[in-house]
């Protein structure tokens, strides 16, 4: 087993091998594609400060004659009662009890894999690792007849628990934590008398902090991002988060009859929800490059 | 189903080195009794959430809720009908259709992107870096909005552009573009999720292992060729294995596309949205489990199978 740790691979990242040689074609092409990946988001801002009448009558990559983007801005946080920010709220809350629980069960079950040898300790890991080929489709409808049993369906929970087990998470905790921990600190720590819960809090959780991130990271993600949960579990619209309540005022607007001034409230309403997220890789941008590698790059 | 599920291994963990272990016994007892209240939380949950619910998924599939008599065993009877159900064969080979020219595309991309990053012959490798992912943390709900915005035929770019120089608007919603404007967002959401996975790879090849090689004169290109793909191949493999999971379980995407384009997407145009219809606008349960099952295997027999053609690869080569 060669073993890459998140740190070394997090640290040759952005350093180059071979400086000095940079290729003019090489990057005016990229640029290029650049322009590819950018393009929609640079429409969404230039038409988060256009008002309904000016997205028909101008040209929809560049801005118009006025500037509506702070009226806009109004409409979407006071339109239907001002549900759009308790939306917010909802998929804050959602995504961030989600991730830190998900990312928490996850580090303490990867430092159980990894650093303690029990009985069943493999069979139950090959579960687990399988069951990452389950199509969440499968899981989603007998989960939501399962709740509606014990009356789950319909409240934050529902859409909360399914997301606090990522079978992924525990993987990634477990190859962290078999390079992160050294056996000889844990051992030193149990010569001293300390007990497993001490050892784990003052040595593994300090060592297990990145990939403890990456993985609250890509929850936060697939939390924030997530439609199909939410779509069958909730049908309260104060309980929405935004992706539910946005695809519904985009399939307002995209109805007959004359309800067109709702399009600029869905583009700027869709700008404003992107902004934490782009925000928070930007931020985290160490954490996730190199837990990424974790994942990949063992043999 | 949405795409954004963190990678997950595409090859099983090779076991565990076996240690003849010193400790007495009763050291053991309780090294494992620690073991257990550590993974309990998790294991708890894996249980509640995916054993119980596979399980009752599983049980739902074998029985037919009938108008007189109520729920009767039905025996494989569910899954008889979905294997001669039109909707659900149409939607498994649509999917198909869309992994065999979307994810070669799409890794295809990504590799290149990845080489070039790793090539070091880039100016503003950061910028261009992060400028690829970008669409990775935007949900796929708004991937949709956005892309049918600039697909429309009202105000899309594309569509005034065309009107502009006289010309028809470009047909992205019609049935017969659909698929391939699918494909598009769902290769711009995914090409720089794919391309950090595979740099991170390429990054963590030991330069060693070609800095005889570029001293032999060997172009950057057989370099990449030779030597950097077959190293990161494990990489490369998670890729296809996730896009083929990410594939099967469309929903996201068409679902909201539909909304402006009902002509060419129908309730059953995914498997998955074909569960979902089955399940909550006909309410039948037991079918949509068996169709969802099925749909199950069906990613589980592709996967194993692109994981076996890569295997006997490796092993001619």
């Amino acid at each position: 087993m060669t073993s890459h740790t998140t740190s070394t691979a997090a640290a040759s990242l952005g350093s180059s091998r071979q400086p000095g040689r940079r290729s003019n074609v090489l990057t005016l092409l990229m640029l290029a594609f650049l322009i590819y990946f950018l393009l929609p988001l640079f429409w969404l801002i230039v038409s988060a400060t256009k008002d309904n009448g000016s997205l028909f009558s101008t040209f929809g990559l560049w801005f118009g004659g006025g500037f509506d983007f702070f009226q806009n801005l109004h409409d979407v946080f006071t339109h239907d009662g001002g549900i759009y920010g308790r939306w917010l709220l909802n998929t804050a809350l959602y995504a961030v009890v989600s991730s830190v629980g998900a990312a928490f069960l996850a580090t303490l079950g990867g430092y159980a894999f990894a650093k303690f040898r029990f009985p069943g300790r493999n069979l139950l890991f090959s579960i687990v690792l399988g069951s990452i080929m389950v199509p969440s489709t499968v899981l989603t409808l007998p989960t939501y007849l399962l709740f509606s049993k014990i009356g789950l369906v319909n409240t934050p929970l529902a859409v909360i628990v399914p997301m606090l087990m990522s079978p992924f998470g525990l993987y990634l905790m477990r190859v962290y934590a078999e390079d992160a921990v050294p056996d000889s600190l844990i051992d030193a720590a149990r010569m001293d008398g300390a007990g497993a819960i001490r050892i784990f809090w003052q040595v593994g959780f300090r060592l297990l902090l990145p990939g403890f991130v990456t993985v609250l990271l890509f929850q936060l993600v697939a939390s924030w991002n997530n439609f199909f949960l939410p779509l069958i579990m909730l049908n309260n619209p104060k309980l929405y988060p935004m992706t539910i309540g946005l695809a519904q005022w985009q399939a307002q607007a995209g109805g007959v009859g004359g309800a067109q001034p709702l399009f600029s409230i869905v583009i700027t309403g869709s700008l404003v929800s992107i902004l934490p997220l782009v925000a928070a890789f930007l931020l985290l941008q160490r954490y996730w490059q190199g837990g990424l590698s974790t994942g990949s790059v063992k043999d | 189903m949405s795409r954004t599920v963190t990678p997950a291994p595409a090859r099983p963990v090779p076991p565990p080195v076996i240690r003849t272990t010193r400790r007495p016994w009763r050291r053991s007892t309780r090294e494992a009794l620690t073991a257990y209240a550590f993974a309990a939380p998790f294991v708890i949950l894996f249980v509640a959430l995916l054993v119980i619910p596979l399980g009752y998924a599983g049980y739902l599939s074998l029985y037919r809720e009938q108008l007189v008599g109520g729920k009767v065993f039905a025996g494989l009877a569910n899954y008889r009908q979905a294997l001669d159900d039109p909707l659900f064969r149409d939607s498994v080979l649509r999917m198909a259709r869309f992994l065999v020219i979307q994810v070669p595309v799409m890794l295809g991309a990504a590799l290149f992107f990845a080489l070039a990053l790793d090539s070091g012959r880039l100016r503003f490798p950061r910028l261009i870096r992060l400028g690829i992912f970008i669409p990775y943390a935007i949900p796929s709900v708004i991937a949709a909005l956005m892309w049918g915005y600039l697909y429309g035929p009202d105000f899309g770019p594309f569509a005034q552009l065309a009107r502009g120089v006289g010309l028809d608007a470009p047909g992205f919603l019609t049935p017969d573009w659909i698929l391939a404007s699918l494909a598009n967002i769902v290769t711009w959401e995914f090409i720089g999720y794919n391309m950090i996975i595979l740099f991170a790879a390429l990054q963590s090849i030991p330069p060693t292992l070609y800095e005889a090689a570029a001293m032999d004169g060997a172009g950057a290109w057989r370099i990449a060729w030779h030597i950097k793909i077959p190293a990161i191949r494990q990489a490369l493999m998670l890729s296809v294995i996730f896009s083929v999971i990410g594939t099967f379980q469309l929903f996201n995407e068409p679902k909201l596309l539909a909304g402006i384009a009902p002509d060419a997407i129908s309730a059953s145009y995914t498997p998955n949205m074909y569960a979902y219809t089955l399940a909550f606008t006909n309410q039948e349960v037991n079918y949509a489990s068996a169709v969802s099952f099925l749909l199950g295997v069906v990613i589980v027999v592709v996967s194993y199978a692109v994981q076996l053609a890569s295997h006997r690869r490796a092993r001619r080569s």
